[in-house]
Order: structure tokens, then C-alpha cells, then sequence
């Protein structure tokens, strides 16, 4: 790994004015985002502030109507979505998004499938695809979902499909990760486990995500962007964001 | 590379029955059809294998894709007149007329895939019915086709030069092992790594662009495969009858194997052959009583789909003697 180029800030994904109208819905405007190879940033606000907008743009899955995308020095604003994530941007969903029929195992397969150039053989037997199984069982292993190797997946508990979530994710070794609200809905302890995941694996790779609990954004996040109503409120630390007096008042609905 | 010899294979010891069961009844289907042109009416037989590949080749799409083709008439009569005119008008040996058909099929698979695949649902359903519906009157008029005479008194030759088809005992085995490849062919697409992504795409398609797979891509593949298979079972069908007709292009055509796929039951192998069985059964009785046959199909149809939601193979899947006997239904 990079041992040199990691502690100083590269920008791997950055946004320029960017906004999205639905009809005559101005749902974002004029958002500016840096995430950062090796940082956890964090996307906050309100419901309904267009965290999952800002997202889906990002990622393609909406194009926008202003502004201009840039992931890893290459324009994407006008990239479909599949492209951007081969060029190395991968992102969760808000719902789980696990193949509910597979197993667990075949779940991570299928992501390797692709890189490993086994997608497209329709005349070969499923077990070639074994030979993909050694991979897929350390990411498993990294990720304590071992025991629930041929499980599947729908037969998860919900915290352990956001898991197999994200070790699909990882079994593209992306360059940038966006989860949408990764612990939404999850017990304490899972939180726990799914906090310690993220700060493990954004040690090589940029991570952006949605979160709704503040305790972990406070605890894994380098960089907090606050938005309301679709425009960005506040920018920087936990410290710093979680101190100005608009956040407080956009965000808690309580403060003077 | 210690990990993946520990536990190499599928979880299929959770119902060990299964492989046997599965060879049991296979084993016995292979024998009734080779045994029952001895006792059923060849010709009649033949036409339900044809049919019974079309609903399976149509199957790989709505069952294993998830895309309801309103068109798949196109590939099957098209195939038909391909092969017929190929083998009539040429003087072509009837495996490449065939060949030529499964070739066409595809042609006009891709092409009305390319501009279908696009969109979703009722959308997609209707691109492709109003595209299979110009290719309806393309054959209506085209002189080739013969329009409303239709290719008649196709020579059915002899296979690789050798074989007498005019025969019916060569002609029914040539059928029936056409048929088993073309079952294979799809048994082999389904589980295969290509398989697998379509199974991922079907279950989330979202989450199946968000890695990398351009899902449009691949929903084509399986695109002109069907249409590739529903040719193969239309240029033989030619052969069989002697005859490539406008009915097998029409858009009843297109209803009756969606008809005969949702009655055995979709995403199950069996469950088309099944399906189409019964329809062509069915219609074949009924031709000679004074009863109206789509009234019938039509009440079967209603029946089933209040009584059997899954279809009958797929609902005998899903009760608990398919479950015991170790059977899983796609859906």
C-alpha cells in the first residue's frame, strides 16, 4: 500500500455546483464536495436535505441538471452509472441491496465475477465459478460472516445484510466508497461492529457516507457537509460543524 | 488455495434426495418420449415438442431475465419461413435450413432487443408486440412468404445427406433429440456464470449496475438467445408440418406461449414444456369436439391462474412433496 502518499490530502471524487431539478423542484443547487483518498466524510442533514439526490448524482444513477462531477481526474457528468462504478466508485443503498436468493457466498461472488472476467460465459458450468471462492471466503472471514457462508441472504438478520453489503462492496477494491446510511436501523452492537468495519477499509480508500447517528460521525469522520434543503450549510470537522448555530438550529429544530 | 477445496460444492447437501429424484424422473421422461411415438400420433407429438421449446426458449426471458416479450412470434414463424424457403427454394439439406432460421431468429432478435431492452415492464411489452406486428406484415407482403398460402409442401430431405426425414419414426427422433439439445442449451445458459448474473440482475437490478455489470448488455444476450432457441423450435416446426404459415407469426402466436409458459409455471425448466403440453393437448382434443377452443384454453387459463398462481410445475415445487423431493421454484 501507499505508506507514503497516504497522509497527505489527494482528492479522489470532487463536485462543482452541482444541482438537480425535478420539474420545477429545485431538489439540490450549487453543491461543492472534495472527498479525500483515505478519509471518512460524512453527509448529514434533515430528512428530505437531498442526502440520497447528492448521492444518486454522484454516482450517475440521476443526471444532473447543473454542475459538473470529477472522480479520480476524469469528468463523469455525463458517465452511465455501471461505468463509474468499473472506474473504481462504488456505492450501498438507503434499503439493503443484497440479491435476496443467493447465498451469502454467492452474493460476494458475483461482484468478483466481473474484474474475474467470469460473467459472460454462458456455455460453462456454475462451478467455475468456484474458483472464485477462496477470495470471497477471506472477505467473509474479514467481515465475521463465515458461519453464514451458504445462508441466504435474505435469511440474514438486518445488520448482517448491511455487512454482506458492504463485503460486496469491498470485493471490488474500490478507490471510493459511498454508503448511503450504512447503520440505519441497526442495534447498538452491530453499529459498533459496522463503525470499526468502515474505519478499517477507508484506511486505503476515500469513504463518503450518509448517517443519520451523530455519536459515529463524531467518532469515524474526518470531514462533516451539512446540507438543508438541498444546499450546503455548513463544511468542515465534526467540531467545527457541529458548533455553528445554524447547523444546530437546521438540524436539532431546537436551538434559538 | 487450501480455503475453496474445504468445501467445494453447492449447498445442495441440505437435501441429499434431490440429484437422485432429479435423474429418476429425468431417466423416466426421456423413456415415455422415446416409447410414445408408438402409441400417440407422431405428428402430434412432434408439434408439442416444438411448442414445448418455444415456451421454454421464451421461459429464459420472462422466467430467468424477468422481461415479458409481447413478439416472440417473430422468432418462431420467422424461423419457419427461413427454414422452409431455405429448404424448399434452395434445395438447402434441412440442418442448414435450420441453421439459417436459428441464424435469422437471432438477427431479428438483436435487433428488436437493441431497441426494446431499454425500457421496463408494460413498455418493454408493447415495443415488442408493435415491432413483432411489422414483422407480421412485412411477412403478409413480402413475396418469399407466399402471404396467406404461406411456404407449402417443404421437403423435408434428408439429414447430414443420410437420413430419410420423409420418414416419420426418423423425422420424430430428429425432433425429439432437437429438443433435448435445445432443453440442454438452456438447462446450461441458466446455470452458468451468465446465469448467475442474470439471476442477480432480476433480483436487483440497481444493485447489479452499482457493480459494474451493464445490465442493459446482458438482458440482450439473453435477448437473442431466447429468440435464437424460439427459432430453433419454429424451423423445425416447419419441417414437421411441411409448412411455414402467418399464423405462427401473429400476435396470438406471442399470447399463446405466454399463455403455455405462466400454466406450467415460469422460471422452472419443466414448467414451459409442461405448459405447453397441456395447451397443445388441449387444442388438439378440442379441434374435433363442437366445443370453442379459446373458450376453453381461456377458462383453463382462468383457472389456473386463480387456482395455481405459480403455475402447475411451480406450484408442485412449492408444496411440500416438491420440497421434500428436494425441488426449488425460481420465484
Amino acid at each position: 500500500m501507499g505508506m507514503v502518499a497516504d497522509h497527505e490530502p489527494r482528492v479522489v471524487l470532487s463536485a462543482r455546483g452541482l444541482g438537480k431539478d425535478f420539474g420545477g423542484f429545485t431538489a439540490v443547487n450549487n453543491v461543492n464536495l472534495d472527498v479525500q483518498h483515505a478519509r471518512i466524510h460524512a453527509l448529514i442533514g434533515p430528512n428530505g436535505a437531498g442526502k440520497t439526490t447528492v448521492f444518486n448524482l454522484l454516482t450517475k444513477f440521476l443526471q444532473p441538471t447543473r454542475g459538473q462531477i470529477t472522480l479520480l481526474g476524469t469528468d463523469i457528468t455525463r458517465t452511465r452509472p455501471d461505468k463509474v462504478a468499473r472506474m473504481g466508485m462504488v456505492r450501498s443503498f438507503q434499503i439493503s441491496a443484497v440479491f435476496p436468493h443467493l447465498t451469502v457466498l454467492e452474493n460476494v461472488r458475483v461482484a468478483l465475477q466481473r474484474p474475474a472476467e467470469l460473467a459472460v460465459q454462458f456455455w460453462r458450468p456454475l462451478k467455475t465459478l468456484n474458483q472464485l471462492n477462496g477470495r470471497a471466503e477471506v472477505l467473509l472471514e474479514d467481515l465475521g460472516l463465515t458461519r453464514w457462508r451458504d445462508a441466504r441472504a435474505a435469511d440474514l438478520s438486518y445488520g448482517r445484510k448491511r455487512v454482506l453489503e458492504i463485503a460486496t462492496t469491498l470485493a471490488l477494491d474500490p478507490e471510493v466508497l459511498l454508503l448511503d446510511e450504512p447503520m440505519a436501523g441497526m442495534g447498538q452492537e452491530d453499529v459498533r461492529m459496522v463503525a470499526e468495519i468502515i474505519r478499517e477499509v477507508a484506511r486505503h480508500r476515500a469513504v463518503l457516507m450518509v448517517e443519520h447517528n451523530l455519536s459515529v460521525v463524531a467518532d469515524i469522520c474526518h470531514q462533516v457537509t451539512v446540507l438543508q434543503r438541498g444546499e450546503i450549510l455548513a463544511h468542515g470537522d465534526y467540531a467545527t460543524v457541529s458548533a455553528d448555530p445554524r447547523v444546530r438550529s437546521a438540524y436539532m429544530g431546537t436551538e434559538d | 488455495m487450501a480455503r475453496d477445496t474445504s468445501h467445494a460444492d453447492e449447498p445442495v447437501a441440505a437435501r441429499p434426495m434431490a440429484g437422485a429424484v432429479k435423474i429418476a424422473l429425468l431417466l423416466a421422461a426421456a423413456g415415455l418420449l422415446i416409447a410414445a411415438p408408438f402409441f400417440l400420433y407422431p405428428i402430434f407429438l412432434m408439434k408439442l415438442l416444438c411448442f414445448a421449446l418455444f415456451a421454454a426458449a421464451f421461459n429464459l426471458l420472462l422466467g430467468y431475465t424477468g422481461l415479458l416479450s409481447f413478439g416472440h412470434a417473430t422468432f418462431f414463424g420467422g424461423s419457419a419461413y427461413f427454414t422452409a424457403h431455405a429448404v424448399k427454394v434452395w434445395g438447402w439439406p434441412p440442418e442448414f435450413g435450420i441453421l439459417l432460421g436459428v441464424a435469422g431468429a437471432a438477427a431479428l432478435g438483436l435487433v428488436m432487443g437493441a431497441i426494446a431492452i431499454r425500457r421496463q415492464g408494460i413498455y418493454f411489452a408493447m415495443i415488442t408486440l408493435a415491432l413483432s406486428q411489422m414483422f407480421f406484415f412485412f411477412c403478409l407482403q413480402a413475396g418469399f412468404t407466399h402471404g396467406e398460402d404461406g411456404i407449402q409442401s417443404v421437403p423435408r430431405g434428408h439429414l447430414f445427406g443420410v437420413i430419410d426425414l420423409s420418414q416419420t419414426t426418423n423425422m420424430y427422433f430428429f425432433v425429439l433429440a432437437v429438443f433435448a439439445l435445445g432443453m440442454l442449451v438452456i438447462w446450461r445458459f441458466v446455470n452458468s456464470p451468465f446465469g448467475m448474473i442474470l439471476k442477480a440482475i432480476r433480483e436487483n437490478e440497481a444493485r447489479a449496475i452499482s457493480l459494474g455489470y451493464s445490465v442493459a448488455e446482458y438482458k440482450l444476450g439473453a435477448f437473442v438467445m431466447s429468440a435464437a432457441l424460439a427459432g430453433l423450435a419454429g424451423g423445425v416446426k416447419a419441417l414437421v408440418f411441411q409448412f411455414a404459415t402467418l399464423t405462427d407469426v401473429t400476435w396470438q402466436m406471442s399470447g399463446e406461449v405466454i399463455l403455455m409458459t405462466l400454466l406450467g409455471g415460469i422460471g422452472t425448466l419443466v414448467g414451459p414444456v409442461v405448459g405447453a403440453g397441456l395447451v397443445v393437448t388441449l387444442q388438439n382434443y378440442l379441434a374435433t369436439s363442437d366445443f370453442p377452443v379459446t373458450i376453453i384454453t381461456g377458462l383453463v387459463f382462468m383457472a389456473c391462474v386463480l387456482v395455481f398462481r405459480r403455475g402447475i410445475v411451480g406450484e408442485f415445487y412449492a408444496s411440500r412433496l416438491g420440497r421434500a423431493l428436494g425441488f426449488t421454484s425460481e420465484r
